[in-house]
């Protein structure tokens, strides 16, 4: 269906069925129980979770497909944050404009960094991108503070022009819509201690997730997709066959450049504003943590990634001492103490520090990300099954 | 013509630094072909080296003071640092005032060990995995020590003055016979050049005088061959990278001076020293030397006002934009062997 093989098509119908069910399933303790805190259902969290989902799915497309590791791909976000801003002002408050040039902005973009910086590979094709993400970045805050804020970024003022839109009245907040339906607006559904919120925003970024998965279940399967895989395992032998790389290498940085693009265009659709922090590289480096995380090369890896990674941040930097006390109050109190400094440094502020030892240990012992644990965890089962069952042959299954 | 010596001479300490963490990256690049995100974590982790002892050197304990009183007759109470009961006073203050010289001497063993403890733990494990696995993982590790550091000393910068003897500026157009003052200079940032031009020339001398340097410069050229004559290479490159890290640990100390150390310090340097590896060419120890100077200077050329009314904005990218056009014009490097991480 839709141009998928049966499996593809499950995979694509899990992921819509799991972003259409997130209120639900991100929110699984009451409100006002002790382990609310765990709850991600809130719209900003589900709004990021599903933005920078796109953003690793575009990434994938580029590490995952071609083996090309670029450490620059926050530029081409920021890039398309800066042009829907910038559309937010001058044309209407609706979100479509914005999003139709952040993709474009950033395509362009990417063609001009990915024409340049894919004559080198390896190291220097990362070293490369890492320069230009680094150029962007420092112009963002010194000379094009014209066009870009500079530190105060820009926001969407009553007094902007704004062709299309009828003018606001003095004092309202411009808001960003779609058609009439504004991104922050919520349905909140209250079931017996539960409280599910149902956001605009998050909605349409997650329609937006699905269409990207989908194009990127699409690319994955094709033909040019299998050029990229190509790219991959050998490069020298694919010239030697007298096929040119560079168009399809040029091809697959510049959809993943447009989907950062998209996902800075939604980034400003949800919160109108736009900073010169998105670009710099340490932003890169964390869409590399995503993809790499959930597992590179692999089509829902880097969906997983980027939602553990985001919900990661947010949950655990809530984390306090006195959450840490709490949780360990039923022991005496010596080892209690003992328990909360053995953990404390781990949560809240140093979550990122959980995050980086989490990536490491994946990086050394799992270099296919989550996915690769996931399979193992499988395999295991699986080998367990025909042990069981006295076949014996469990080689074959392994070896898949 | 005073204002282009001025230049260079501004450009020569950060120019130092980049040439100490691009002298370090290399050897490790060169000796074990990994490529060392860590390496910037590693100068943070010297610069705090420094912070470390001068908090410890003036670890104090409360005495009651008889000599000073209150308004009410009581004795104050007065911090005394412990070094004073060990040396005395003034000698105690000349300890606490030269603190960062004196970290040095605690910072080799100290960077050393953090090192080899590196590369036997971690390191040793990818050597056969592809340089993009070596690139992620030691960005883990980066993240993971400059998180560490900041659990510890918290995220603000923290000022580590130089010896009293070296604060302020002095006059180099005098020096030179030069009327007027026209070359105001700090002391502390010529020191550092000095202090770099001698690790550096102490690396080479090193590499090139002694008997294991010659072996391990075999073994950067032909290292299975090397192995093969049943020398344990392996050995001698682990202690590179110690060496490697204490050299990025001591630029880290003596930089304390002119910029508080603050967590994220070295992440800010790894990006610009790797520029600079690359500019230098991959693999080739006096290209990245010379590259670090060559980028620190044009830097500061670039921070001139004449240069930036004509090209705003010039001073934060150019390093970026020589790194560009060397790269595409000629892949290797100022200084790099051909062949060498060409493609």
């Amino acid at each position: 269906m839709l141009g998928l093989n049966k499996k593809d098509f499950g995979l694509l119908t899990i992921v819509i069925i799991l972003t259409v069910f997130a209120p639900f399933l991100l929110n699984p303790f009451p409100e006002g129980s002790a382990l609310a805190q765990f709850n991600a259902g809130y719209p900003d969290l589900m709004q990021r979770l599903v933005i920078f989902g796109i953003f690793a799915i575009g990434f994938n497309i580029l590490f995952g497909l071609t083996g090309y590791l670029s450490f620059g791909h926050a530029a081409f976000l920021g890039a398309g944050s800066y042009a829907g801003i910038w559309m937010i002002k001058l044309l209407t408050l609706n979100i479509v404009p914005a999003i139709v040039a952040s993709i474009i902005v950033a395509g362009l973009f990417s063609l001009l960094v990915g024409w340049i910086s894919l004559r080198r590979s390896g190291i220097y094709f990362s070293i490369l991108t890492l320069a230009f993400a680094q150029m962007s970045y420092s112009l963002a805050y010194s000379v094009l503070t014209p066009i870009t804020g500079g530190e105060t970024g820009l926001q969407p003022k009553v007094s902007d022009p704004r062709i299309f839109d009828a003018a606001l009245a003095e004092g309202t907040t411009p808001r960003a819509n779609l058609f009439g339906m504004f991104m922050n607006d919520s349905y909140e559904l209250s079931v017996a201690g539960w409280v599910f919120t149902f956001n605009v925003g998050y909605y349409i970024a997650a329609i937006f997730m699905v269409i990207a998965f989908y194009i990127s279940i699409r690319i994955f399967r094709s033909p040019f997709g299998l050029m990229l895989r190509a790219v991959k395992s050998n490069q020298q032998r694919l010239n030697y066959t007298g096929v040119q790389s560079k168009p399809y290498t040029l091809a697959a940085f510049v959809i993943s450049g447009m989907y950062a693009g998209l996902a800075g265009g939604l980034l400003v659709a949800m919160d109108t504003q736009a900073g010169a922090e998105r670009m710099f590289w340490t932003a890169s480096g964390e869409v590399v943590l995503m993809t790499i995380l959930g597992g590179a090369g692999t089509l829902i890896g880097p969906v997983l990634g980027a939602g553990f990674i985001k919900y990661f941040e947010n949950i655990v930097s809530k984390i306090n001492e006195s959450i840490l006390q709490a949780w360990f109050s039923f022991m005496p109190e010596a080892i209690q103490d003992l328990f909360v400094a053995i953990f404390y440094p781990f949560i809240g502020k140093g979550g990122h520090l959980t995050l980086g030892i989490i990536f490491m240990l994946v990086v050394i012992f799992l270099p296919g990300g989550l996915m690769e644990g996931g399979q193992r965890i499988a395999n295991l089962f699986k080998k367990k099954t025909k042990s069981d069952t006295g076949s014996g042959n469990a080689s074959p299954a392994a070896a898949e | 013509m005073d204002a282009i010596i001025l230049q260079i001479l501004n450009g020569l300490d950060k120019g130092s630094a980049y040439a100490l963490i691009a002298l370090g990256l290399t050897l490790i690049f060169g000796t074990l072909g990994v490529v060392n995100f860590a390496h910037g974590a590693l100068f943070m982790i010297g610069a705090f080296c420094a912070v470390t002892i001068s908090r410890l050197l003036t670890l104090s304990h409360t005495v009651l003071d008889e000599t000073k009183t209150d308004f009410l007759g009581n004795p104050l109470k007065v911090d005394v640092p412990y070094i004073y009961d060990i040396f005395g006073e003034s000698a105690g203050n000349a300890i606490i005032d030269w603190s960062v010289p004196i970290s040095i001497l605690f910072a080799i063993p100290i960077m050393i060990l953090i090192g080899v403890i590196m590369e036997r733990g971690l390191i040793r494990h990818f050597y056969k995995r592809p340089h993009a696995d070596q690139i992620l993982v030691t960005f883990g590790l980066a993240i993971v020590l400059q998180e560490i550091i900041k659990y510890f000393y918290g995220a603000n910068p923290i000022p580590t003055p130089a010896p009293e003897a070296f604060k302020g500026s002095f006059d180099f157009g005098a020096m030179l016979g030069m009327e007027g003052a026209g070359i105001i200079y700090p002391y502390w940032r010529l020191v550092y050049f000095a202090f770099s031009a001698v690790i550096i020339g102490a690396v080479f001398a090193f590499l090139q005088f002694t008997t294991f340097g010659m072996v391990v410069r075999a073994g950067m050229s032909d290292r299975e061959t090397v192995g093969l004559l049943g020398i344990n290479i392996d050995k001698r490159f682990t202690i590179m990278f110690g060496l490697a890290a204490a050299v990025a640990g001591l630029a880290g100390v003596m930089y304390t001076p002119i910029n508080s150390p603050n967590y994220h310090m070295g992440m800010d340097f790894l990006v610009l020293s790797f520029v600079v590896v690359v500019v230098g060419g991959m693999g080739s120890l006096s290209g990245a030397v010379l590259a670090g100077f060559l980028l620190g200077i044009l830097e500061s050329f670039a921070s001139m006002t004449v240069v930036l009314e004509a090209l705003p904005g010039i001073n934060q990218i150019i390093i970026y934009l020589v790194a560009i056009i060397v790269l595409l014009t000629r892949p290797r490097g100022l200084m790099g062997k051909a062949g060498v991480m060409e493609e």
